[in-house]
């Protein structure tokens, strides 16, 4: 496929690291869209704050960068003002569930009909590696020099709990089943969210002594356990490892569906 | 017997504004509910479905802020409305509005504060908020209603200048006006006056959201149109991409605030009563200027040759008109349910040349007209 029909190429080169793992689900967004064969002006991409959150800059979108954490917000906003556009939220880990966490959980139970793809690498990036809500208990940060006392979330059951119509988990390394994840999540009604981790070399590898963005991914590899296999296992074989595969993926009615009856309710009784 | 005119409703301040919103267009409301703003909530959650509109309640004021913004890049016309603690909340994504010039209103219907204050009572704390509780350097539009009639007049007015000027409107309200309940006759849709964002006439790829054009409001195109572009609230050049260029910052940010500075006539709105012979001038806003205007009659009525001028639009602030009208008194009294907000800026824009009295309150009570009158009489 052409990535570059996709591409704001005079925006290049990107801000990301060499070795950071955005580009790589950047690429399996664009490759999920083209095999759905969207209109580019059909599509809108909205993210808020962090490295993860540039993205819609360097895609041929509407594109919207809003503030930190509130994306779902104006994502809500403006699905519902013009649900004829395809709206996809893209998020990091702290900007969906530290200071967006309230809007997260809302989303789901809302069952807006928007995507979220979360750019998970257990770390806020864009400012210089301070621990996050996903940062995994005793790793380093810059604001957890002695490790990370804390228990970290995990997103994806999150979102389950909350009421999301589709959730999956994902790492850059396996990139098929990113694909497929991002596309069954476009074309799911209602809230469809998608966790992608991602090594961030740079702020959260270095640090933690977890070497190169190729080991980082390498033991990306070697840490996946499907969920399959996950239910078969103990929670000490699960120590430390990552559960991919689809979490969530049921139909109930999504927010506009709803809504849309709210206005025949309404008109009727006028 | 005569027939009842539909057209006359009794109507609280709140409905006016929730009506004058639908009148106005607006189709997207998002909110949170809080004390004394949520009947505009309540009223437009059971309206805007009649008119296949959408009103959302969100998690808090700061997604409704986010969601209104949303909505209005999607095309439609869009309202949030709170008051103190939530305005607090909103201010970051209002911030945003202004930064990527997108049309929306804001309705503050003020209470006591700070903090959780005096939620059931009234007062005009938030005029320096409404001015500056966003942070960086940035124009804003604020208008503040005295009555049920003008709250409807002014919602429409603050809609209308939203679209034309690509810019977030604040609607500074107060509790008071906000449930006072009062008879209106709602004036014919042909005579809002209804105005529309203007839409780019150029083809996708000579598109610039953030064109400097001769009339310094680009046109805005809406997410979907055919016109795929990119919005942010960093700084940006007139593609709306961010950039680091200090020229290409300055001349956006200039022109961001020259936008609405050279439209101030058309922008700014006061009334006067009295003021042609008065030697006594006082200033207010909101409801306050209710127990003002009267305080000034019962002056006349005993000869004493007291004015008012009443602030209308509150920003960008009405100084010229302040100091042509203030020229020939001998003193000013500037009433208002704060600690001298307006005061303050009235002598700035008097350059402290008479003296400015100021009748203020913070403690939930209505200021008297009686304590203006006092203030008129007083010898100083
Ligand atoms: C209101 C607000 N608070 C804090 C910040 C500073 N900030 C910018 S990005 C960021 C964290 C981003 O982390 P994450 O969402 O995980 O994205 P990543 O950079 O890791 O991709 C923070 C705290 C901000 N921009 N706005
Ligand atoms: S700091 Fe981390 S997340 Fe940000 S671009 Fe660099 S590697 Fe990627
Ligand atoms: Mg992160």
């Amino acid at each position: 496929m052409d990535y570059l029909q996709y591409l704001r190429l005079d925006k290049m080169p990107h801000i990301w690291c060499d070795g950071c793992g955005h580009g790589i689900i950047l690429k399996s967004i664009l490759r999920s869209i083209d095999k759905l064969g969207w209109d580019k002006n059909d599509i809108a991409m909205v993210s808020g704050i962090g490295c993860s959150s540039r993205t819609p800059g360097y895609v041929d979108f509407n594109t919207l960068h809003t503030t930190h954490g509130r994306a779902l917000a104006f994502a809500t906003g403006l699905k519902i003002a013009n649900p004829r556009l395809h709206v996809i939220v893209v998020s990091g880990d702290g900007d969906a569930t530290a200071i967006g966490g309230n809007h997260f959980i809302h989303a789901a139970r809302r069952n807006i009909d928007v995507t979220m793809i979360i750019y998970n690498n257990y770390i806020y990036g864009m400012t210089g590696g301070q621990v996050s809500p996903t940062t995994p208990s005793r790793k380093k940060a810059s604001t957890a020099p002695y490790g990370n006392p804390d228990e970290p979330f995990d997103i994806s059951r999150l979102a389950q709990a909350a009421g999301a119509a589709y959730v999956a988990r994902s790492t850059v390394y396996h990139v098929g089943r990113t694909d497929k994840y991002i596309e069954q999540a476009l074309t799911k009604t209602g809230f469809s969210v998608v966790e992608v981790l991602t090594p961030c070399p740079t702020s959260y590898g270095r640090r933690n002594k977890e070497g190169t963005a190729v080991d980082m991914m390498m033991a990306q590899k070697a840490n996946s356990v499907g969920l399959e296999r996950a239910k078969n296992m103990s929670e000490e074989e699960l120590e430390g490892k990552i559960i991919t595969g689809v979490f969530v993926d049921k139909d109930q009615k999504s927010y506009l569906t709803r809504y849309n009856e709210v206005v025949e309710q309404a008109r009727n009784a006028k | 017997m005569e027939t009842p005119n539909p057209n006359v409703k009794m109507w609280q301040g709140n409905v006016a504004c929730a009506e004058a919103a639908l009148a106005a267009g607006c189709r997207f409301f998002a909110g949170y509910p809080i004390t004394p703003s949520t009947e505009i909530a309540e009223v437009l959650s059971r309206r805007l479905p009649m008119v296949g509109g959408n009103f959302i309640q969100m998690e808090d004021e700061i997604a409704a802020m986010g969601a209104t913004i949303g909505a209005s890049l999607g095309g439609a016309k869009a309202m949030t409305a709170t008051s103190g603690p939530g305005f607090s909340l909103k201010q970051e994504n209002i911030g945003f509005a202004v930064m990527a010039e997108v049309p929306c209103v804001i309705v503050n219907v003020q209470r006591g504060g700070p903090s959780t204050g005096l939620p059931t009572h009234a007062a005009q704390g938030e005029v320096m908020q409404s001015r500056w509780g966003t942070h960086g350097d940035h124009p804003i539009i604020v208008l503040s209603p005295c009555s049920v009639r003008e709250t409807y007049d002014m919602t429409v007015r603050a809609f209308n200048l939203a679209e034309k000027y690509r810019t977030p409107v604040i609607l500074l309200s107060d509790e008071l006006v906000g449930h006072l309940t009062e008879k209106v006759e709602v004036p014919p849709i042909e005579q809002l006056g209804i105005v529309n964002r203007k839409k780019p006439l150029v083809s996708p790829d000579k598109y610039l959201p953030y064109e400097l054009n001769e009339s310094d409001i680009p046109a805005m195109a809406n997410f979907g149109d055919g016109y795929r572009y990119h919005v942010t609230g960093l700084a940006h050049d007139e593609t709306g991409f961010p950039t680091n260029n200090p020229e290409k910052i300055q001349v956006q940010l200039e022109r961001l605030n020259r936008k609405i500075d050279r439209y101030r006539d058309d922008i700014v709105e006061i009334e006067t009563h009295y003021t042609e012979d008065a030697d006594i001038l006082v200033i207010s806003f909101g409801s306050t200027a209710r127990s003002a205007r009267r305080a000034v009659i019962n002056a006349r009525e005993k000869g004493i040759k007291a004015g008012l001028l009443r602030l209308k639009t509150i920003w960008p602030f009405p100084d010229r008109e302040i100091e042509e009208i203030s020229a020939p008194v001998r003193k000013i009294i500037v009433a208002e349910m704060n600690l001298g907000q307006i005061a303050h800026e009235v002598e700035w824009a008097t350059r402290r040349s008479k003296p400015v009295v100021r009748v203020n309150k913070i403690n939930g009570e209505p200021i008297t007209p009686n304590e203006i009158f006092n203030a008129i009489i007083a010898q100083d």
